[in-house]
């Protein structure tokens, strides 16, 4: 596989084309805004917690097919799940893309595994990690 | 690659025979590889240019056989290599069409000299109640300078808007050029557009009404001949590494009169004229300006870099680069969801343009993996972005070194960016 098929496997095209939980939610408990200022990437993350538990997540904004599929894939893959974990995902997430296997298996990520070619590009590493640093800056935060 | 010998009948400049493969072969980046191992287009030369072999020896002689700090030393190298600056400050002062050398001050680069003037001249001159024009289409260098010295002295800041095509708006600019207009600073090419703005005439116009000008050289004086009293401003600014020459310098052009009157920016060692515990009075411009020890071998870069560009010929550069931008300007817009940012009637070696559905960045990634290097992003003008609704562009910019097979190569990569995405 070339390192652009490698990079922009099927998943991410899919997600870019057709993003999951990509809307404004209504009464949701926080919202935080994600911005890229050298690329103008900027994303709007909504959570709905039911005590520790994120009992689900939307988002919205404009960005590249990279920040836009792992936004789609974060949600989906967050959905349903604790603090603590979201915390250890993106721990792990974090590793996959700047290609420390160590921290990051992509056996242990399933799907968000397909982000395992951008650590052969380092200037796109934020375009990934934005989303994920947009729903840690949520989860920190207070109400809307 | 192979290129006719000689260029098509003449647009701007005159039809001169151009020995495409012994100036590629001047440069040896261009000889290199890309991502995996293909080769090397850089269209990226508005972001900064590559350097030929003759900037680069000379460079590496002077460390090698000539390295001295200058101004100072009685020795024999001293001697030799404060020779070699001061020939240098010549040429450049030549090159711009300057009076005289004491016109020319060295600096970091565009960035800084703009800086100097909106610092030493702006935040002692300006008053509340005067008022600094820029333009929408300036890159943050030629804005964000000017926003802080108007913060500082109470000044208001006022731009040009700019039309649909990137043009400036002139009705409006007559409308916001008024007495109270101090300064009037101007992009002389958009580095994100590409729009060669008519600095001449708007130049004659800011003067008469008692504004001074500045002209932001650092998209134009690698692509066409420059003299500064024939565009009729007060400063012109450039920078060498987008000259083909080293990176870390860059040269202000201002005028004699308003320089003498100039405080210093920085102080320091060779800035001054005597110094007592009780106080400091300063040397004459340029050395006013160019306190501490400059970056002489980048000086001596750049005046290498001018030999080349003169050798070459910038009436040839620009009409080759011309010829380039049409082409690609013809084949870009032909494909389908293509949408030229900037389609002003006057332009430079720049194109930029956004693909439907397709972020840049996602463009310049396939771009980049057909060994194409351009540039993704706001291209440091974030107004110019929002005035066309876009957050970023595809830029390709041109240099005289650059082929036609490489365009074929932009586009070639636009299309399989339009295939993998659409």
């Amino acid at each position: 596989m070339s390192s652009l098929r490698e990079l922009y496997q099927n998943v991410i095209l899919e997600h870019n084309r057709s993003p999951r939980n990509y809307r404004v939610m209504d009464g949701a408990d926080r919202r935080a805004e994600g911005n890229n200022p050298l690329c103008g990437d900027q994303l709007t993350v909504w959570l709905k917690l039911d005590g520790d538990v994120i009992s689900d997540i939307t988002f919205q904004g404009l960005g590249c097919a990279i920040s836009r599929a792992s936004a789609s894939l974060m949600t989906a893959a967050v959905k349903g799940k604790s603090r603590a974990t979201a915390d250890e995902l993106f721990e792990r997430f974090h590793g996959l893309v700047i290609g420390d296997r160590a921290a990051g298996d992509p056996e242990t990520l399933g799907k968000l595994a397909v982000f395992s070619g951008i650590s052969a590009y380092p200037a796109r590493v934020k375009c990934a990690s934005l989303p994920w640093h947009t729903l840690k800056a949520a989860l920190e935060g207070e109400g809307c | 690659m192979t290129e006719p010998a000689t260029v098509a009948p003449p647009r701007h400049g005159p039809a001169t025979p151009l020995d495409i493969d012994g100036i590629r072969a001047d440069f040896p980046i261009l000889g290199t590889a890309a991502r995996d191992g293909r080769p090397l287009v850089y269209l990226d030369n508005a972001a900064t240019s590559q350097k030929p072999r003759q900037v680069i020896d000379a460079v590496s002689r002077f460390y090698a056989s000539e390295n001295a700090n200058i101004h100072r030393g009685l020795h024999f190298l001293s001697e030799r290599a404060t020779a070699a600056f001061d020939v240098a400050r010549e040429k450049v002062a030549r090159f711009l069409g300057a009076g005289s050398p004491s016109e020319i001050v060295f600096t970091r680069g565009t960035t800084e000299a703009i800086n100097l003037v909106a610092q030493s001249w702006g935040r002692t001159s300006l008053r509340p109640g005067d008022e600094v024009l820029v333009t929408e289409m300036e890159h943050h260098a030629n804005l964000v300078p000017w926003q802080v010295v108007c913060e500082q002295t109470g000044a208001a800041f006022r731009a040009v808007p700019i039309t649909d095509r990137g043009e400036l708006n002139l009705d409006a600019f007559d409308r916001l050029l008024t007495d109270r207009t101090r300064l009037f600073a101007v992009g002389h090419v958009s580095n994100a557009l590409g729009t060669m703005n008519p600095v001449r005439e708007l130049a004659v116009r800011a003067r008469a009404r008692g504004a001074l000008v500045l002209v932001d050289g650092a998209q134009s004086a690698p692509h066409f001949p420059i003299d500064v009293a024939e565009l009729g401003c007060d400063f012109f600014a450039c920078s060498g590494h987008k000259l083909f020459g080293p990176t870390g310098i860059g040269v202000l052009y201002g005028r004699k009169a308003i320089l003498d009157e100039m405080p210093p920016w920085q102080t320091g060692g060779d800035m001054v004229e005597r110094v007592t515990l009780e106080g400091s009075t300063w040397a004459p411009p340029p050395a006013r300006f160019e306190a501490g020890t400059p970056p002489i071998a980048e000086v001596i870069g750049l005046a290498a870099a001018i030999d080349y560009v003169e050798r070459v010929g910038l009436d040839v550069i620009g009409h080759r680069e011309g010829e380039l931008l049409g082409r690609a300007t013809e084949l870009v817009r032909a494909i389908p969801g293509v949408r030229l940012v900037g389609t002003a009637r006057e332009k430079a070696a720049v194109l930029s343009f956004v693909l439907d559905g397709v972020h840049p960045h996602d463009v310049g990634t396939v771009l980049d993996d057909e060994g194409v290097a351009v540039r993704a992003g706001h291209h440091c003008a974030q107004p110019v972005m929002r005035r066309f609704g876009v957050p970023a562009t595809v830029r390709a910019s041109f240099a005289f070194y650059n082929t036609a097979d490489e365009i074929d190569a932009l586009v070639r990569g636009v299309e399989r960016a339009r295939a993998v995405f659409g």
